[in-house]
Order: structure tokens, then C-alpha cells, then sequence
């Protein structure tokens, strides 16, 4: 019957006041993000403080957006910077361009970018999201909460996330 | 207007009295419109398992406030083809009906404060009933004319679409109260309160209108299930898509201040008015005022929109014939009982 089944439905709405709502109430409760979370990139040191990375431009090169500007300069045995030859002397990325797409990661032979768990990027000013070398070798000020890495990590062992 | 004053000084009143009882019923009503909007967002939200505005302000009690200085300070848009009069005064033609009907509908027993009669409405009119149909049809005007006067498709078939539903659906909102007026057998609201007061709560005898009032109005509001007129996946926003601004706050307003009127003159008419035990007279009619527009915030929540051939087969099919019958069967008991 039509008519009770409207009746019905305003005894669902009604019940529904009482239920707790399932908002997840933002900037007070943050959802931890996948361990494979493409946000922030960050750049890494070996464990003797040399950066990994050797300027060679390849994630330039792969970035679909070209949001990515390296300028390498050489190594001298007084000024050593990288491991390899050559150094990133500026390395900066454009991130009101970028897509997180994570084809620099995946490009980089030395493991030196990858794309970290940050993703409250916001700022007043473009030129506040060029990012620079410093800033992407820093570690990152706001931390961001990671669901258990056991449960949702990838299954293919070449890819399993490293944190 | 002398006979406006006229009535609104009768009874013993002072002018003066029934000025400063306008300028607070208006500020009432505006009140209550601006805290409409935050009921029906928080009951709509939690009905939809969201918890609706709770940002600003302790449990986002300030939000009307927050949305009025936006709405204030926005740009005033104008669209370049628009009809200027027109458009400019569609906006108040609207909130000031709106505002208007609220002036004849009782809401306490009077009372005498420092020596002066102080009546519990604002003006008793022995027609009271007719110049609230008068009136909200006027407003109407500011819809359909707003529509047209912005000079686009959206808003014209919004218009258009107003035009049609609340001329259909006022016919069976009239004919709903006709009962109601044959019982207690006089147009001033007043005398129908003391009349329900005197014999018995009209829902209860009149049942059937109760419920034709309810739906006609629901329709003559543009509410949902009857919203077409603003139908968002439609037709954008209906007759107020080029308006912004406070301009459009002022259709919103009109909107919401008919559908406090609406519960108004419903409790008037079939829910006793302001009578009630041990509450003083204002208390309960804007709880009962509350009931109903609580009734209506469910009812967006709940039904699903009707199509446009089904919202007309509903309006002179059942509701115009059930609302005929009532009249017709409650005319005939009251002359022959």
C-alpha cells in the first residue's frame, strides 16, 4: 500500500535524528591516509648525510606536468654534496602544478624523490608552493597519521612501501 | 490605511501600542526566519546522519548571522538584458507580502500592562482571512515578475512553473479553510480562535481540510515534495537563479516567512490558536508554530519530488475535489445539525 509505504519512510527519517552522524569532523580529526598515500615529496639522505640524489633530471623528464626544475653542478672533493658525480645544485618543484602522479619516483634510479604522506598544501601565495631543495629534504613539520601498513599495503613485494 | 489603523486601534488600544507590537512581531518573525534556516539544516542534517552547520558559533548558533553578512556584503549582481524595475522590485514584493500577512493572525489573549490595553494580535480584521489570500497572492507577483524581469530560460520556466502550481493549489487552500469560516461562521481570525476555544480544536472536525491545508500549502510554499518551482536538478535555482546577493536573501526570505505564516494561520485555524494549559498564550502558539514547521522540515527529508504531470493530476484531481466534498458535507451539518 502506497500510503503506508510514505508513512514508512517518514518513520525512517525520523529514527535517523537519533543515530550518530558518520561525519568525520576534519581539521580536529585527521583520517589516517594509506601507506602508499601519494602527497608532499620529500628528498632523502643516505646514512652518511650525502643526498641521493645526483641531479640527473630523469623525474624531470618523466613529469607529465613538468612541474620539476633541476640544475646540477659538479661534485669537487671539497664540496661534496651527493654521492654521485654531480649534484642537484637547484631542485625544485612547482607543486601548484604537480599531479601526484608519482612517475619521479618511479623514474629515479637512486630512490632519492619520494612522495610522502603530507597533503595540506595550502597556502596565500603561489610562489609559497615552489618548493625548494631545502624544504623537500627537511622533514616535513606537519605529521600526518598512517593506517597500519600491514593491512593495507600492497601485495607486490617490489612495490611494498618502505615506511 | 485609516481603516487598517482603524482596526488595528480597536478595542481599546492605543495606536501606539499596536506600532511597537508590529515592530516586534516583525523582529519575531525575522528571527525566527534566520533560525528556520539553521533548524531545517541541522534536522535535515542529522536525519541524513550529517550533523549540519557547526562551525560557527557554539553549535553553530551563530551561521544565520555568518550567512546574512555574507549574503550583505556580496556583489550586487545584475544581469545586463534584465528589466531593471522589475527586477529590483521583485525581491521586495515578495518579502514585504510575506511579511505583511503575518500582521492579522492572534497570537495570545491580550493583556492590560501599566493601565493600557494591550490586545494580543495586531489588527483584527473582520476579513482577516481574505486579505491573507490577497496578500500572498500579490506576492506571488514578486515571484513570477522576478522570473521574467531577469531575462533568462531558467528562471522563466521557474517562474512559469510557480505560476502554475500556486494557481492551482490556492484554489484547493481556500476551499480547505471554507469549512473552518462555515463553523465558526466569521473571516476574523480572532473570533475563529474564541470559537475553537468555545467548542473544540477544528483539526477534529475538520480533519479532511487539516490535511488538504497542509498539503495545498506545502505547494503554495514551494516546498518539497512540491518544489518544483526551484527543482536545483532542473532548472539551477528556479525564478531566483539571477538574483544574488541580498536580493536573493530576500526571495529566501519571502519563502521562509510564508511557511511561518503558513504553520501560523494552520495553528490559527485547526490547532486552537494560542489556547493551550498552563503556557501563557505566545508560548504556545509559537510552540504549535514550531511542531508544524518541524512537520514540514521531515516532510523535505523524507518524500521525494513528484513530476510535473503528477503534481497537477494531485492538485485538481484529489486535492481541489476532497477539499469541494469537505465543504459542501461541512455546510450541510452546519445547517441541518
Amino acid at each position: 500500500m502506497q500510503p503506508f509505504g510514505t508513512l514508512k519512510g517518514f518513520g525512517v527519517t525520523f529514527k535517523h535524528i537519533f543515530k550518530k552522524p558518520i561525519t568525520q569532523q576534519y581539521p580536529e580529526y585527521k583520517r589516517p591516509v594509506y601507506p602508499r598515500f601519494r602527497g608532499r615529496h620529500r628528498l632523502h639522505r643516505h646514512a652518511n648525510g650525502l643526498e641521493k640524489c645526483v641531479g640527473c633530471s630523469l623525474c624531470a623528464a618523466a613529469c607529465p606536468s613538468d612541474c620539476i626544475r633541476v640544475v646540477a653542478a659538479e661534485n669537487t672533493p671539497d664540496h661534496r654534496v651527493s654521492a654521485g658525480e654531480r649534484y642537484a645544485r637547484i631542485y625544485e618543484i612547482n607543486l601548484s602544478r604537480c599531479i601526484f602522479c608519482g612517475y619521479c619516483e618511479l623514474a629515479c634510479p637512486f630512490d632519492a624523490i619520494t612522495l610522502g604522506n603530507e597533503f595540506e598544501l595550502s597556502e596565500y601565495s603561489r610562489d609559497d608552493l615552489i618548493y625548494t631543495k631545502e624544504m623537500l629534504l627537511a622533514e616535513p613539520i606537519k605529521r600526518v597519521p598512517i593506517q597500519d601498513p600491514d593491512l593495507y599495503d600492497t601485495p607486490i613485494p617490489a612495490y611494498k612501501s618502505s615506511s | 490605511m485609516t481603516h487598517f489603523l482603524a482596526a488595528a486601534g480597536d478595542a481599546g488600544e492605543p495606536w501606539w501600542i499596536a506600532l511597537i507590537k508590529a515592530a516586534i512581531v516583525i523582529n519575531v518573525v525575522l528571527f525566527g526566519f534566520a533560525y528556520l534556516t539553521l533548524l531545517e539544516r541541522k534536522v535535515m542534517g542529522r536525519m541524513q546522519l550529517r550533523y549540519g552547520p557547526n562551525r560557527a558559533g557554539p553549535y553553530g548558533l551563530l551561521q544565520p548571522i555568518a550567512d546574512l553578512m555574507k549574503l550583505i556584503r556580496k556583489e550586487s549582481f545584475f544581469p545586463a538584458a534584465a528589466i531593471d524595475m522589475l527586477y529590483i522590485i521583485a525581491p521586495f514584493l515578495a518579502a514585504f507580502t510575506a511579511l505583511t500577512t503575518f500582521s492579522v493572525i492572534p497570537w495570545g489573549p491580550g493583556w492590560e500592562i501599566a493601565g493600557y490595553q494591550v490586545n494580543g494580535y495586531i489588527a483584527d480584521l473582520p476579513i482577516a482571512l481574505l486579505l491573507i489570500f490577497a496578500v500572498g497572492s500579490i506576492g506571488i507577483y514578486g515571484f513570477i515578475i522576478g522570473g521574467w524581469a531577469s531575462d533568462s530560460k531558467f528562471a522563466l520556466l521557474g517562474s512559469m512553473r510557480t505560476c502554475a502550481q500556486l494557481v492551482s493549489y490556492e484554489v484547493s487552500l481556500a476551499l480547505s479553510v471554507l469549512g473552518v469560516i462555515l463553523m465558526a461562521g466569521s473571516l476574523s481570525l480572532v473570533e475563529i480562535v474564541a470559537a475553537q476555544d468555545a467548542e473544540i480544536w477544528y483539526v477534529i472536525p475538520q480533519i479532511v481540510g487539516f490535511v488538504v491545508f497542509i498539503l495545498a500549502g506545502t505547494a503554495e510554499t514551494s516546498r518539497a515534495p512540491f518544489d518544483l518551482p526551484e527543482a536545483e536538478q532542473e532548472l539551477v535555482a528556479g525564478y531566483h537563479t539571477e538574483f544574488g546577493g541580498m536580493r536573493f536573501g530576500l526571495f529566501s526570505m519571502a519563502e521562509y516567512i510564508n511557511l511561518i505564516t503558513l504553520s501560523g494561520l494552520a495553528v490559527t485555524l485547526f490547532l486552537g490558536g494560542w489556547h493551550g494549559p498552563w503556557l501563557p498564550g505566545p508560548v504556545w502558539f509559537l510552540l504549535k508554530v514550531f511542531v508544524l514547521l518541524f512537520f514540514f522540515i521531515w516532510m523535505r527529508t523524507t518524500l521525494p519530488r513528484l513530476r510535473y504531470d503528477q503534481l497537477m493530476r494531485f492538485g485538481w484531481k484529489v486535492l481541489l475535489p476532497v477539499a469541494t466534498v469537505n465543504a459542501v458535507v461541512t455546510a450541510l451539518l452546519v445547517v441541518w445539525i
